[in-house]
C-alpha cells in the first residue's frame, strides 16, 4: 500500500501539524486515495508551527443528518468513535476499526464510507448521513423498510452498514442488476450470513424507491 | 385504550382449545400466526437504529477499559511495571494480579481452574493486566506504556504434535485433556462382513467465530449491586459465573443482554473481560465499558478447534454399511475445553450401521481455548463422513443419494432408543426431487465431457444435530392486560435468531391477539424468567412450549373469572380472543374486556414451565443438503451456483427468519469449507497470524450463490413438545462443507479431504495432477 507508507513517511519526518494534516485532506476526497501530488505538496511543507499531542482537541463542524454540530476531538479520532462515544449516534456499528467489515458505512457527501477509516477531523464541513438521517420522523425510509419486509438480518448489528451500502448503491444506481446488488454490499460483511435477504431487499427497495 | 381491531386478529376464527386444568395441551391440527411469513416484531429497532446493543451503551461518568494480553503463546511473566501506565492522562485504575481485588479470584475451564491473572500464560492473548482510563484512546496508551517481560516458554501449536516426545507440557498432568471411546457390534466382523473397505485421512482447520458485534460489557455498581450489560448469549449464564469468581449472591449481579450482535456459541459465557470491567468499575467508583478489539476476539474468546479424522469403512456392494471405525484428534487449546467433543455424533447416530467403534483424543496446545461453535464437533465429522459415503458410492456404483436412503436408521443408535420422529429419509429424498439431482448429475457429467475448462459438480450430504429437542427449565410469564393487550415475560436471548418473533407467535396463536401488540421483556436476570443460554438449537423446543403453556395459564383464568359473570363452568367456555362464548348457547357471551374480575385486577399473570421431554424417544432434527458449482480448472476459482436446504426441524414457527436461519447457516458452512482458517505460525513464533477480517475470509455476498433454497420438512411431532418444534439454527450448518467437497470431486475428480478448499489450494492439487 504506497499510500499508507508515504503518509507514514510524512508524518515521521514531519510531525503532524494541524495546518499540514489539513492541506492534504484538503486537497483529497474522504476516504478515497490521496493523490501522490497532494502528498508531494505536503511533504514539502515547511516546518510545523505547532505539534498536536494525541490529548490536544480540536475544534470541528460536522454537518450530521442535516443538524450542525461543533465538537472537540482529538485529531486521532475517527468519525466513528465521535459518532458513537460523543455525539451517541449508535446506529453506526463498531465491527472491526479497520476498514474490513463495513459495520460503521455511513455517507459521506452522498457516498458509503467507512466512519472507522475516516478521522473525525477529514469529515469537517462534509455531509454525514447515518442511519438515524435515513428515518422519516418516527417513519422508516424505503431503505430500512424493505429491509424490515424481507428479514435482511439476524442480529442486526451489521444492518446499519448494509442500509447505508443499498441506500449509496440505489443513489448512483436506482435499477441494479443482481450483481450490482451483490458488489454493492460487497464490503459489509453479515456474519449471520442474511446475503439472501439482503439481496431481495436491496431489489425491494428498489422498486420502492422508484415508485 | 387501544380499539380492538388494533388488539385481535381473531373475528371470525376459532382459537385452539385451553385444556382443562392438569391436562396437557393438544397438538395444533391447523395454525392460524404460526408457520406464517411474517416480518419480526422488534426489526423497526434494528433497521432504525433504536435497537442499543451493549456495545452501545453510554452511561454518565463512564469510562473506558482496555486489557493488556501476553503476546507468546507461552510464557512466565517476570516483569509487571504499571507505574508509567498509571501516570498516563485520563487514567482512573490499573489492575493486575499484586492487585488486592484481583490476587485471589479464579478463572475456570470447564474442571480447570486457576489465577484471574496466571503469570503462566499458555497463550497468545492471555489476560497480563487492565487499565481504565476516561477515552479509550487514552486507556489503549496506557495499555502500551505498561512495561511487561516474559520468559519465552517453548510451545506446540499443532495438536497433531501435542502428544509428541518434543512438546512442552502444557499442563503439569502433560498435554492430554480428555479421551473419549465409544463401540457398538464388532468392528472388526463388520469389516470381514464387507465387500468394499475404504480408508481415508480428513482434516478441518480451526474456524474462528468472529461475530460483528465485539465481545464485551458495560459494568456498574450500586454499592454492592453490580449492573452488567454483556453480549451475550445467556444472562442467567453470565449472572452464575460472574456470582461465582466475584462470590457475590446471584441476587446481587444483575444481567441485561436485549439486543446483541451474534455468537454463534462464543457468547454462552461471560470472558475475563467481564471480571476485569467489574473490577476496574468497583475500583474506580465509575461505569466501566470494556469492548474486545477485533484481534482480541481471534485470540481469547473461543474457536472451532482443527480435527484430525481417521475414518475406515465397510460397505456391501447393495449399499449395506457393515461397519465405521473413526479416531479422531483435535484440541481444547491450552485449557480443558471438549475440543473433540461429539465430533463422533455423526458417526454414532446417523445412518444404520451395527459395527462401530469411535475415538477421540483431546490435547492441549498453545492456543486460544475452544468455545462451542454452531454445532459442535458436527461440520467437521460431517466433513469427513459424507465424504466417505459418497467414495463408497462411488466404488460401488450406487447414487451417492440411493447409499444414504439405503442406510436410514429405525432408531437413534447413538442412544439406543427411538427418535420421536425422523424425517432424515424425507430430507434426502424430497431434497433430491426438489434440487432435481438426477438430471443435475447427468448435465454435470455430460458438461464435463466437453473439453471447457469450467468443471461443473453437484453434491449433496445430509446429517443429524445431536440435540435440539430444548428441554427443562424454563419459566415463562404472560400477562393479559385489562385491554386486552399482552405482555410476554421470559429470560431467553434473541440472538437474531428471531426468538422474541416466533414466541410473540406463539402467544398470539393461543390468546388471538395480534403478535406486534405483545410488549416482550427479555434477557434480563433482574426482570425477566430463568431460562438457560440460547445455544444448541434448543432455544425454539424449549421456550415456545413455555410461552404456550403460559398463554394456556391465562386463558383458564380468564375462563374461571368470565364463568362467574356467565354463570356457564368454565369447561363449557370457549376462548375466542375477543370474546369469551359458551358452548351450549351462543348467546351467552362476553368481551374478554369486560369479564369483571379483570377489569377490578387490571392484569392476568399466567405462568408457564417447560414440562419433560419424553424420557424413552430421541428428539433430534435433520437435514440434507444438495449443491451445485463450477470450476475453472485454470485458475481454481470455485463458484457456488445453487444450494437447497431440506430441513425436518419440526414445525415451522415463522417462515421468513426460518429460511434466513437456513441460508445463514449455508453461508457458515461455505465459509468453514472454503475460506476459514486459523493460520498459527506453528514452526517460529507460535503466534496468529491472521488476527483480522482482512487476512482471516469471512464469505462476503461476492462468495454465495443468489439461488438458495429452503424447503421445510414439517412432520407432525407431538411427542416431542407441545409445540412439536425442533431445533434449527445448528443442522443447517452442518453438511453444507461436505456437500461443496463432494461437488468438488464431481468437478474436478480430485477428493480434497482438508478443509478449507481455498482457490490456492485448489491450485495446488489441479498442478500436482498436471505434473502427474
Amino acid at each position: 500500500m504506497d499510500i499508507q507508507n508515504s503518509d507514514n513517511k510524512v508524518a515521521k519526518k514531519q510531525g503532524m501539524t494541524r495546518r499540514g494534516f489539513m492541506q492534504v485532506m484538503g486537497t483529497s476526497a474522504v476516504g478515497a486515495s490521496l493523490s501522490r501530488a497532494a502528498l508531494a505538496a505536503a511533504n514539502q511543507n515547511e516546518t510545523p508551527e505547532i505539534i498536536l499531542s494525541a490529548a490536544d482537541t480540536v475544534k470541528i463542524n460536522l454537518h450530521i443528518n442535516g443538524a450542525d454540530r461543533s465538537v472537540l476531538v482529538e485529531p486521532r479520532w475517527t468519525l466513528l468513535y465521535v459518532l458513537r462515544e460523543v455525539i451517541g449516534l449508535t446506529g453506526t456499528k463498531e465491527g472491526c476499526s479497520r476498514g474490513e467489515c463495513g459495520a460503521c458505512t455511513v455517507l459521506v457527501d452522498g457516498v458509503p464510507r467507512y466512519a472507522c477509516m475516516t478521522l473525525a477531523v477529514e469529515a469537517e464541513g462534509r455531509h454525514i448521513t447515518t442511519l438515524e438521517g435515513l428515518m422519516q420522523g418516527e417513519e422508516l425510509g424505503p431503505v430500512q423498510t424493505a429491509f424490515l419486509e424481507e428479514d435482511a438480518f439476524q442480529c442486526g448489528y451489521c444492518t446499519p452498514g448494509q442500509i447505508m451500502s443499498v441506500h449509496g448503491l440505489l443513489e448512483k444506481t436506482p435499477r441494479p442488476s443482481m450483481d450490482e446488488i451483490r458488489v454493492g454490499v460487497s464490503g459489509n460483511l453479515c456474519r449471520c450470513g442474511a446475503y439472501n435477504h439482503i439481496f431481495r431487499a436491496a431489489r425491494n427497495a428498489a422498486e420502492r424507491k422508484i415508485k | 385504550m387501544a380499539e380492538h381491531n388494533n388488539i385481535y386478529y381473531t373475528e371470525g376464527l376459532s382459537l385452539p382449545e385451553t385444556p382443562p386444568p392438569g391436562e396437557e395441551p393438544g397438538f395444533w391440527k391447523q395454525t392460524r400466526m404460526v408457520g406464517k411469513r411474517i416480518p419480526r416484531v422488534d426489526a423497526y429497532e434494528r433497521v432504525s437504529g433504536t435497537a442499543v446493543y451493549p456495545s452501545d451503551i453510554t452511561l454518565p461518568n463512564m469510562i473506558y477499559g482496555a486489557v493488556l494480553r501476553c503476546p507468546h503463546p507461552h510464557a512466565n511473566l517476570i516483569k509487571l511495571d504499571v507505574s508509567l501506565a498509571k501516570k498516563m492522562p485520563g487514567v482512573r485504575a490499573v489492575i493486575t494480579g499484586q492487585t488486592p481485588a484481583a490476587r485471589n479470584l479464579t478463572w475456570k475451564y470447564n474442571n480447570y481452574s486457576g489465577p484471574l491473572f496466571d503469570t503462566r500464560c499458555r497463550f497468545e492473548g492471555e489476560a497480563v493486566a487492565a487499565v481504565a482510563a476516561d477515552t479509550h484512546f487514552q486507556a489503549w496508551d496506557a495499555v502500551r506504556a505498561i512495561d511487561a517481560a516474559y520468559e519465552v516458554l517453548p510451545f506446540v501449536a499443532d495438536h497433531n504434535k501435542a502428544l509428541s516426545e518434543e512438546a512442552p507440557d502444557i499442563h503439569d498432568n502433560g498435554n492430554l485433556a480428555g479421551r473419549d471411546e465409544y463401540a457398538r457390534g464388532d468392528v472388526a466382523k463388520g469389516f470381514d462382513a464387507a465387500e468394499v473397505v475404504l480408508e481415508n485421512t480428513y482434516e478441518t482447520q480451526c474456524e474462528l467465530h468472529t461475530p460483528m458485534e465485539l465481545h464485551g460489557c458495560v459494568a456498574t455498581w450500586d454499592k454492592d449491586r453490580l449492573t452488567l450489560w454483556e453480549s451475550s448469549q445467556g444472562v442467567y449464564a453470565v449472572q452464575s459465573e460472574i456470582a461465582e469468581v466475584l462470590g457475590m449472591p446471584l441476587s446481587k449481579v444483575r444481567v441485561i443482554g436485549h439486543y446483541m450482535g451474534g455468537g454463534f456459541g462464543s457468547k454462552l459465557k461471560p470472558g475475563k473481560y467481564t471480571v476485569l470491567a467489574a473490577l476496574l468499575a468497583r475500583q474506580t467508583g465509575r461505569p466501566v465499558k470494556l469492548i474486545l478489539t477485533r484481534e482480541e476476539t481471534y485470540l481469547c474468546v473461543g474457536n472451532r478447534p482443527a480435527n484430525t479424522m481417521q475414518v475406515k469403512a465397510g460397505v456391501k456392494k447393495d449399499g449395506t454399511l457393515t461397519a465405521w471405525d473413526f479416531a479422531c484428534i483435535g484440541p481444547s487449546g491450552a485449557y480443558p475445553a471438549g475440543g473433540t467433543a461429539l465430533v463422533d455424533w455423526q458417526f454414532r447416530d446417523l445412518y444404520a450401521c451395527d459395527n462401530v467403534r469411535c475415538t477421540s483424543e483431546d490435547v492441549y496446545i498453545n492456543a486460544g481455548p475452544a468455545r462451542p461453535f454452531r454445532a459442535p464437533g458436527h461440520p467437521q465429522a460431517s466433513f469427513a463422513l459424507e465424504q466417505m459415503m459418497d467414495d463408497l458410492a462411488h466404488e460401488i456404483g450406487m447414487d451417492p443419494v440411493a447409499l444414504r436412503l439405503k442406510n436410514i436408521p429405525e432408531i437413534s443408535q447413538g442412544r439406543n432408543r427411538p427418535y420421536t420422529t425422523t424425517g432424515l429419509k424425507a430430507c434426502i429424498e424430497k431434497g433430491a426431487q426438489q434440487f432435481g439431482w438426477e438430471k443435475a448429475v447427468q448435465q454435470a457429467r455430460a458438461h464435463n465431457q466437453t473439453d471447457s475448462r469450467i468443471k461443473r459438480g453437484v453434491g449433496m450430504g445430509s446429517c443429524v444435530w445431536f440435540v435440539g429437542g430444548g428441554g427443562p427449565p424454563s419459566t415463562v410469564i404472560i400477562k393479559l392486560f385489562r385491554d386486552g393487550s399482552v405482555n410476554l415475560n421470559m429470560g431467553a436471548s434473541d440472538i437474531g435468531t428471531g426468538t422474541k418473533t416466533v414466541m410473540a407467535l406463539v402467544a398470539a396463536e393461543e390468546l388471538g391477539v395480534r403478535p406486534g401488540v405483545i410488549q416482550i421483556e427479555y434477557a434480563d436476570t433482574e426482570t425477566t424468567q430463568y431460562a438457560t443460554p440460547s445455544g444448541g438449537s434448543k432455544t425454539v423446543p424449549t421456550e415456545s412450549p413455555t410461552v404456550r403453556n403460559a398463554a394456556i395459564a391465562v386463558k383458564r383464568q380468564i375462563l374461571e373469572m368470565a364463568s362467574q359473570d356467565l354463570e356457564v363452568p368454565a369447561a363449557d367456555l370457549d376462548y375466542g380472543g375477543v370474546e369469551i362464548i359458551s358452548r351450549k348457547d351462543k348467546n351467552k357471551r362476553i368481551k374478554v374486556t369486560d369479564v369483571s374480575r379483570l377489569k377490578k385486577r387490571g392484569v392476568v399473570v399466567g405462568i408457564g414451565y417447560r414440562g419433560p421431554n419424553p424420557s424413552d424417544k430421541s428428539v433430534n432434527p435433520f437435514a440434507a443438503q444438495f449443491c451445485e458449482l463450477e470450476v475453472n480448472t485454470k485458475t481454481g476459482e470455485m463458484q457456488i451456483l445453487r444450494f437447497l436446504s431440506a430441513n425436518d426441524s419440526g414445525r415451522v414457527l415463522d417462515r421468513l427468519t426460518y429460511d434466513n436461519q437456513v441460508f445463514g447457516g449455508i453461508v457458515m458452512g461455505i465459509g468453514f469449507g472454503m475460506t476459514e482458517f486459523r493460520q498459527l505460525d506453528a514452526r517460529n513464533t507460535g503466534r496468529l497470524c491472521n488476527r483480522n477480517w482482512h487476512d482471516y475470509k469471512l464469505p462476503t455476498a461476492l462468495d454465495v450463490p443468489v439461488d438458495m433454497e429452503s424447503l421445510p420438512i414439517e412432520i407432525d411431532d407431538p411427542k416431542a413438545n407441545n409445540t412439536g418444534t425442533k431445533g434449527l439454527g445448528e443442522p443447517v450448518t452442518i453438511p453444507t462443507a461436505a456437500a461443496i467437497a463432494n461437488a468438488l470431486f464431481m468437478a474436478t475428480g480430485i477428493r480434497f479431504t482438508r478443509a478449507p478448499v481455498t482457490p490456492i489450494e485448489m491450485r495446488r492439487h489441479l498442478t500436482a495432477i498436471k505434473e502427474g
